[in-house]
């Protein structure tokens, strides 16, 4: 099984805007990381640019990251373990603070691409159940529920 | 007074260090951040091979290294010889604390009411503050970047240097950054700043993350 993660962000201005700069800026290389990264299997893009977000009919401003892993260790290492981690710390420059769950995970089979209305179904589902085996966080994890018969 | 199995583990694993040749082997095996072989270990701490592969096995009894097997030279194939057994820091951490104490899960309780309540920024200035109060441990020395590495030896950091740059290699917070990365690693960061201005150091601390590592380096 893979893993699939997705993550929403509301920005708290346009893109486009000064504020969203260095948000912007650092897309293309930690983009790159990621593409790169040990156990990336697939991510959601918005198009060619490597600026590109996804677009998508979930409202303005809400941006979305979604992305497919070999394992627990490879996202956990992509997202703490790399450059990435210093441009998350700096999320509340860019994005307003929720209260409810932002980030959802679930297993998928290998060769599966889910789409983006099944990750939001996850999110909704970590939302008005807590983590459970179908949709979990880094936090409260979840092995896949049969072994991985290679 | 009770030591529970657990507890009794940990008590074995750090009796093994009461040698002092075993925990000059242990000191240099854990500095070196790689697979050390039994030829390597003997030269570093002046004895003999056949006495330093008795003392690693037994670090490897005790838990506190792993043993693996690996080819040394480049060389394959025919010739090539035997793999050579190398030896590694274990993973996991040995803790023996009399009388009993457990800061750990009052500490993960802690970063989570943080995260809940939405204190970061007030938790990196109060780890700020505190790695300033560290620099009180300074050494009397001149040389900035020398007592900067002393500070942090002390600390557990386990300081190195690569490419001109102070890179450590354990992070005394491992457990906690393992479970609030974000909180833990940023106060961290916060700390190793407050402890760079209380030095008025040169060098500035940043978040350069890898696997297996602290992620702050100084430069």
């Amino acid at each position: 099984m893979h893993l699939a993660q997705l993550n929403v962000a509301h920005l708290i201005a346009p893109l486009d805007t000064p504020q969203l700069a260095d948000f912007v800026a650092a897309l293309e290389p930690i983009n790159a990381i990621a593409d790169a990264a040990p156990g990336f299997v697939w991510r959601l893009k918005g198009g060619d640019q490597p600026t590109d977000t996804v677009r998508h009919d979930y409202g303005d401003h809400l941006l979305v990251n979604f992305s497919v892993w070999e394992s627990r260790e490879a996202l956990w290492n992509f997202v703490y373990r790399s450059p990435h981690l210093p441009v998350l710390r700096r999320r509340r420059e860019w994005f307003q603070r929720v209260a409810e769950p932002y980030t959802v995970m679930w297993w998928v089979p290998e060769g599966h691409t889910p789409s983006l209305e099944e990750g939001m179904d996850r999110l909704d589902l970590l939302r008005s159940q807590g983590p459970t085996p179908e949709a979990f966080t880094f936090h409260d994890f979840h092995e896949p529920a049969t072994p991985d018969v290679a | 007074m009770e030591i529970d199995e657990r507890d009794g583990d940990d008590l074995d694993s750090v009796t093994a260090l009461g040698d002092p040749v075993r925990r000059a082997l242990y000191r240099f095996v854990v500095a070196q951040g790689r697979d050390v072989g039994r030829e390597e270990a003997a030269a570093a701490t002046g004895i003999g091979r056949t006495l330093a592969a008795f003392h690693l096995d037994k670090l490897v009894e005790a838990g506190l290294l792993e043993a693996g097997f690996r080819r040394l030279t480049d060389r394959t194939g025919p010739g090539s010889g035997r793999p050579a057994k190398v030896y590694r820091r274990a993973p996991g951490e040995r803790t023996v604390s009399l009388p009993p104490r457990d800061y750990r899960t009052m500490a993960l309780i802690l970063a989570e009411v943080v995260e809940r309540l939405g204190g970061e920024e007030q938790a990196e200035a109060a780890a700020r503050r505190a790695g300033e109060r560290m620099a009180a441990d300074a050494p009397p020395e001149t040389d900035l970047p020398a007592v900067l590495s002393a500070v942090l030896a002390r600390r557990g950091y386990e300081p190195y240097e690569e490419d001109g740059r102070i890179r450590l290699r354990n992070c005394p917070f491992h457990v906690l950054s393992e479970d609030r990365p974000l909180l833990v690693c940023s106060m961290n960061l916060a700390l190793c700043q407050g402890l760079l201005s209380a030095l008025d150091a040169e060098e500035t601390a940043m978040l350069d993350p890898r696997p297996g590592e602290c992620c702050v380096v100084f430069t």
